[in-house]
């Protein structure tokens, strides 16, 4: 019935699942990872016969024998690893994780921010309240088997009224010679009134051979700011399901910012946003260039629970080469969300005839007084515009390099943070393929 | 400077232009007028190097060089400027960085460095006065919602800044009102010197009373089918086409 069982590390997977019962655990999150562990066996890996995974195949990736949770290595990699996620110029509290676990955090962070290990939290009174309440793991068979086994992660906590003047910049640094399957959890918990900017890189070192299934919790209390950035930078060799799991409460604000460049052969992002209370509003912005023979999957999910509340999302796509891009943006409005504002846009740029994308706009309203919109467009780089610029003197790589830069303003124009914004646009030039 | 022999050009298997002959010194501004389809906006392409269109006889020299073997920016770095009819809008292009761009490239091509951020202001706000191009244009995207007169008045300020040795002026005075048409005009006749020289493509005598051109020559059917001074023009504003029209017509033995 379920093919994958023939895959050796699913087999792994249930042997690493006894061997975490032997371990102390807090009560509550020991039965979560079981019926975590329950559900994933219901679907076991998804294939493309699921429709979430229609486009995006994940079990050839997952063939061959993978070291998971006790044998993944976490030690610290070199210093000059780092520089990898480097964004130049830009001040912020640097905190660093390897594999998913805490290495380092800066000694600067403000003390009404804390950065800790899950393992070091798993007695805090707020990481018990928190953690697995956000994510639905029913039909989400990554996010499960999460949930059932992941050994790292962060726990970022920001005080009440805190109001961070620089941005958290967490490096996840993805390092294994041999193949890995890695599964970091992390759970985020911006308390009332906080306002945070988090920058999260994802960077692997070189020859890396790692398949990072991670998920983060995301809560934002009654009137919390969170600008979250994501940016998925690591090389070819490496496969990334980043999940991210948002609740929102009243009068909370939450930008996410996905940014997905070249180098990971697989990249499915699972972005759920769960307006729990009324008034919020949610920004949703989304860069991907494809390239070589990259996948680049994102799915949100943006769930209008009340009313009066807000939500935008614009996903931008550049696929060039032989790469695919998927794009798949639910937007629910239910009975009780009158008054939404939801509108969502996916536009996509094909630099080259081998490259594919697939995108799905999915509204579902069942309120009756709501303003909601979507649209999807697929185009090529204009002629009459390459030719404008041409005419003035600018090579035709340049003129490419400009019009993918102006194609992915909208969304490089809301990045808040200058340096990042630059950092984005040089990662967009130097990514134009060369012309014969 | 330029010198055009022969000139055959096709779009799409429809033969445009037939045997074009032109000859431009330094200096001198050229008036090329005719009526709709004859070939006008296709000569501006075809010496811009719009990719549509398919030489498929004659030859066009510049300064030596053979223009169409050379591709649109090249062309444009030896010194050739189309401004266009339809001057394209390029939403998140912002004008500045553009001509920025333009500018270096042209100048990295000739060997020179580029010009600093601080020359360049100078360059910029300087042209900006000669060509009467309002400052808060120039900050804003390329031609993004631009009204048709400022998207006009942007390619005589890009022309002004570029300083081309050769610019084509494809009906730019279409859209124009007589405001719009005197300032554009007036840019152009600040920027004329001996060195340089002027195509204008026009429907209208009235541009020319602006512009005023050494030799005004009448396009049909692909060729150029008379010559003349600036009276010419007059005398087609008054007589319209169809005198011209039948000459071509007339058996020829």
């Amino acid at each position: 019935m379920t093919p994958q069982v023939t895959l050796p590390i699913y087999d792994e997977l249930l042997k690493d699942f006894a061997k975490l019962e032997l371990k102390p655990e807090h009560e509550s999150i020991r039965s979560k990872r079981k019926k975590a562990l329950e559900l994933f066996k219901l679907t076991g890996f998804p294939t493309r016969k699921h429709e979430d995974w229609k486009y995006t195949a994940v079990t050839p990736y997952l063939q061959s024998d993978f070291r998971t949770n006790g044998s993944v290595p976490v030690a610290p990699v070199a210093v000059d690893y780092l520089k990898l996620a480097a964004i130049p110029g830009l001040d912020c509290y640097r905190v660093v994780l390897v594999n998913g676990a805490l290495q380092s955090v800066d000694d600067a962070l403000p003390t009404n921010v804390k950065v800790r290990s899950m393992a070091e939290a798993q007695e805090d009174a707020g990481l018990l309240k928190y953690f697995g309440s956000v994510s639905v793991l029913d039909k989400a068979p990554f996010a499960a088997l999460n949930t059932a086994l992941f050994a790292n992660g962060f726990f970022l906590e920001i005080d009440a009224q805190a109001n961070l003047e620089k941005p958290i910049h967490l490096v996840q640094v993805l390092n294994s010679d041999a193949q890995a399957f890695v599964q970091p959890r992390n759970l985020v918990v911006v308390h009332t009134g906080a306002k945070a900017t988090v920058i999260e890189s994802v960077v692997s070192t070189p020859g890396t051979k790692v398949f990072a299934n991670s998920l983060t919790e995301v809560v934002l209390k009654e009137n919390a700011h969170l600008q979250h950035y994501l940016l998925q930078m690591a090389e070819k060799d490496t496969q990334l399901i980043q999940q991210n799991d948002v609740s929102q409460l009243q009068h909370s604000v939450y930008s996410n910012y996905t940014f997905s460049l070249p180098g990971s052969s697989l990249i499915r992002n699972n972005l759920n946003v769960a307006l729990d209370a009324q008034q919020t509003e949610t920004h949703l912005y989304g860069l991907y260039l494809g390239r070589g023979n990259q996948l680049i999957d994102n799915h949100s999910l943006v769930d209008h629970k009340m009313p009066h509340c807000n939500s935008n999302e614009m996903y931008k796509g550049v696929l060039m080469d032989q790469s695919t891009g998927v794009f798949n943006g639910k937007v629910f409005v239910q009975q009780d969300a009158q008054k939404t504002n939801a509108f969502q846009q996916n536009n996509n740029l094909l630099l080259s005839d081998e490259a594919t994308i697939n995108s799905k706009p999915q509204l579902e309203i069942f309120a009756d007084d709501v303003k909601c919109s979507h649209g999807s467009t697929v185009g090529q780089l204009s002629r009459e515009s390459m030719f404008y610029l041409q005419s003035r003197g600018i090579s035709e790589q340049s003129a490419r390099a400009m019009l993918v830069n102006a194609f992915a303003f909208d969304v490089t124009e809301k990045i808040a943070i200058p340096q990042l914004e630059k950092f984005i646009n040089q990662k967009i030039t130097a990514n134009i393929p060369a012309l014969n | 400077m330029l010198s055009i022999k022969n000139l055959q050009a096709q779009v799409e298997d429809k033969q445009i232009l037939k045997g074009l002959n032109l000859t431009v010194k330094p200096g001198e501004v050229h008036a090329i007028m005719g009526p709709n389809g004859s070939g006008k906006s296709s000569l501006a392409s075809v010496l811009a190097g719009r990719d549509a269109y398919e030489v498929t006889g004659g030859e066009v020299e510049f300064y030596g060089k053979d223009l169409l073997e050379l591709s649109p920016e090249d062309r444009a770095r030896e010194g050739v400027f189309l401004a266009f009819q339809y001057p394209v809008e390029i939403p998140g292009v912002s004008n500045i960085n553009f001509l920025k761009t333009a500018m270096n490239e042209i100048r990295a091509y000739k060997g020179l460095e580029p010009l600093d951020a601080k020359s360049f202001l100078k360059l910029s706000k300087e042209k900006q006065q000669l060509v009467e191009f309002d400052a808060k244009l120039v900050n804003r995207c390329l031609n993004e919602g631009f009204s048709g007169g400022e998207k006009k008045r942007n390619e005589i300020f890009q022309l002004a800044m570029l300083e081309p040795r050769l610019a084509i002026l494809d009906e730019t005075d279409s859209g124009l009102d007589i405001d719009a048409l005197r300032i554009v005009a007036n840019g152009v006749n600040a920027l004329r010197s001996k060195d340089n020289a002027f195509i204008v493509i026009t429907h209208y005598q009235r541009l020319l009373d602006y512009i005023v051109p050494d030799f005004v020559h009448v396009l049909f059917d692909g060729k150029i089918i008379k010559s003349g001074t600036k009276e010419l023009a007059l005398e087609l504003e008054e007589k319209g086409y169809d005198w011209l029209k039948e000459s071509v017509h007339a058996p020829t033995v």
